[in-house]
């Protein structure tokens, strides 16, 4: 059996953070003119929106607080975006990946709980209230979503019985993953937009308590953040594609369009999501995550063992 | 391993020592956590220098989550509650220090005294497999035996702490239908 994917020179990387930022770019962009449906503004100005806040937020002076935490604020506002970075490196664009890693499925795993602890940095370095709650609210959500997450995750490798992810890639020649495992899949997705502070699950940065996390950030900081926390939901986004979706398999295009069209779909279905469900409060969540999403999960990866077993 | 492969490998382990050290350096308790979470990734980052891709990256995941986890307590239950206010990361300074001293002097002395094997050729492929028979395969009826036991440690160790019981939920005769929670969970219980 061939390589399914091969690594690239990591000088590609730039190529990688570009596309990263182009589809970051896109998200605000259809994020902002789903808004503008909904509240009637004009869809033009949401499309110069992204490029307008960017410049708005790079003129704009840097606000500290009282007795900041300023090391840990920044490692944390900065690190959603390292986050974010890191994971794509095992993300495939078609045949090629920048990091062709044994354990690449852990290592995304791996990136997301860095999540847990920079959301908090942001909401404890600010040495502000409103800030810190919302980083308390996370990390009750991390509690409540990662597990299902892991679970859904290993679905994944037990059918293919690699942790490789192009291994991952290679073992839905025959049959994509989401159309066998379509909880994991389901389960998968809730925990992207989770661990994005996302729609449903954006308590920690809700209005509620003044913008949350967020609430002391400005200027270049707001931006890094806010950059880096839709970062991560195109990582995620971008990861569906290898886990569940075929990677680059399809007809007439190359592998790496289709990556790319992909990508671009499961994005566009995690922005519109936030529109139309309504946010979940942390404590209730927690109920769902554990008594509803774990079993369910458990059950996938039995049914996947039992196929694979009996093969 | 390479040249600089072994200079990261080095650079990686002083970090971790260094990191170690700064959890009592510096003075809140947000920085201690997160400066033993830096000294745990140094050694998982280590890990993946040795090949061993798996444990690396695990070692990362659970103490990235766990410390985050442990920011919480730490905060919640340490110093002069809580611990949002600078504060000392040491305590019973002359007790500590013998103590850190005495360790330190035990495990040096077990790391010179042991009879280290030689001469065997370090394996080269499948290094984790390799790692895992070397520490458990004499020791693996132990290791079996602790995980159970772990496991009825936590579950005791919750329904000790628990706040509110099934009795409390359900009634003293577990009749209630629904449970009666000050917060209504989330399936609709």
């Amino acid at each position: 059996m061939s390589d399914p994917v091969v690594e690239v020179d990591p000088s590609w990387a730039i190529v990688g953070a570009l596309l990263l930022a182009v589809l970051v770019m896109i998200a605000v962009a259809l994020d902002g003119m789903l808004a503008a449906r909904a509240q009637g503004g004009s869809a033009a100005a949401s499309l110069r929106w992204p490029a307008a806040e960017t410049a708005r937020l790079l003129r704009q002076r840097r606000r500290s607080t009282v007795a900041a935490d300023s090391l840990l604020w920044r490692i944390g506002g900065a690190g959603m975006l390292v986050a974010a970075l890191l994971k794509i490196t095992v993300v495939p664009f078609g045949e090629w990946t920048l990091f062709d890693f044994e354990a690449g499925l852990v290592w995304f795993n791996a990136m997301d709980a860095l999540v847990w602890a920079l959301v908090w940095l942001v909401g404890w370095g600010g040495n502000s209230v409103h800030a810190l709650v919302g980083g308390y609210r996370f990390l009750a959500l991390a509690v409540a979503y990662e597990l299902p997450l892991m679970f859904a995750l290993i679905a994944t490798a037990i059918a293919s019985e690699s942790l490789n992810v192009g291994d991952i890639v290679a073992a839905q020649s025959e049959l994509w993953f989401i159309v066998w495992m379509p909880v994991a899949f389901l389960i998968y997705s809730i925990g992207v937009v989770a661990f994005s502070v996302w729609g449903p699950f954006g308590s920690s940065l809700g209005a509620d308590i003044a913008g949350g996390v967020a609430a002391e950030l400005s200027g270049v900081d707001r931006l890094v953040f806010f950059a880096g926390r839709y970062g991560v939901l195109v990582a995620g986004a971008a990861f569906a594609v290898p886990l569940f979706l075929g990677g680059g398999s399809g007809a007439v295009l190359p592998a790496w369009a289709w990556s790319l069209l992909k990508t671009v779909v499961v994005l566009a279905a995690f922005v519109w999501v936030r529109r139309k469900v309504p946010l979940i409060r942390p404590e209730k969540f927690m109920e769902v995550g554990w008594m509803l999403l774990i079993p369910a999960g458990m059950l996938q990866d039995l049914l996947i063992a039992l196929v694979m077993v009996n093969r | 391993m390479t040249l600089i492969g072994e200079v990261f490998f080095w650079v990686l382990g002083a970090t971790a020592v260094l990191s170690g050290a700064a959890v009592f350096w510096v003075n809140s308790m947000a920085r201690a956590t997160y400066a033993l979470a830096i000294s745990f990734v140094a050694v998982g980052l280590q890990l993946l220098l040795l090949d061993q891709a798996y444990l690396g990256v695990i070692t990362i995941l659970m103490m990235v989550m766990e410390m985050a986890v442990m920011a919480v307590y730490m905060i919640m239950f340490m110093g002069m509650n809580p611990a949002l206010m600078p504060m000392s990361m040491v305590h019973d300074k002359r007790l500590s220090l013998v103590t850190a001293l005495v360790t330190f002097a035990l495990l040096a002395a077990g790391i010179l005294l042991t009879p280290w094997p030689s001469g065997r050729p370090a394996p080269t492929e499948d290094v984790t497999v390799a790692l895992g028979m070397a520490l458990m395969e004499p020791k693996m009826l132990a290791m079996i035996v602790l995980s159970p036991v772990m496991v009825a440690t936590i579950v005791a160790g919750v329904s000790l702490s628990l706040h509110r019981g099934r009795y409390d939920r359900y009634g003293d005769d577990l009749e209630r239908a629904a449970a009666d929670d000050p917060q209504p969970g989330g399936v609709g219980r």
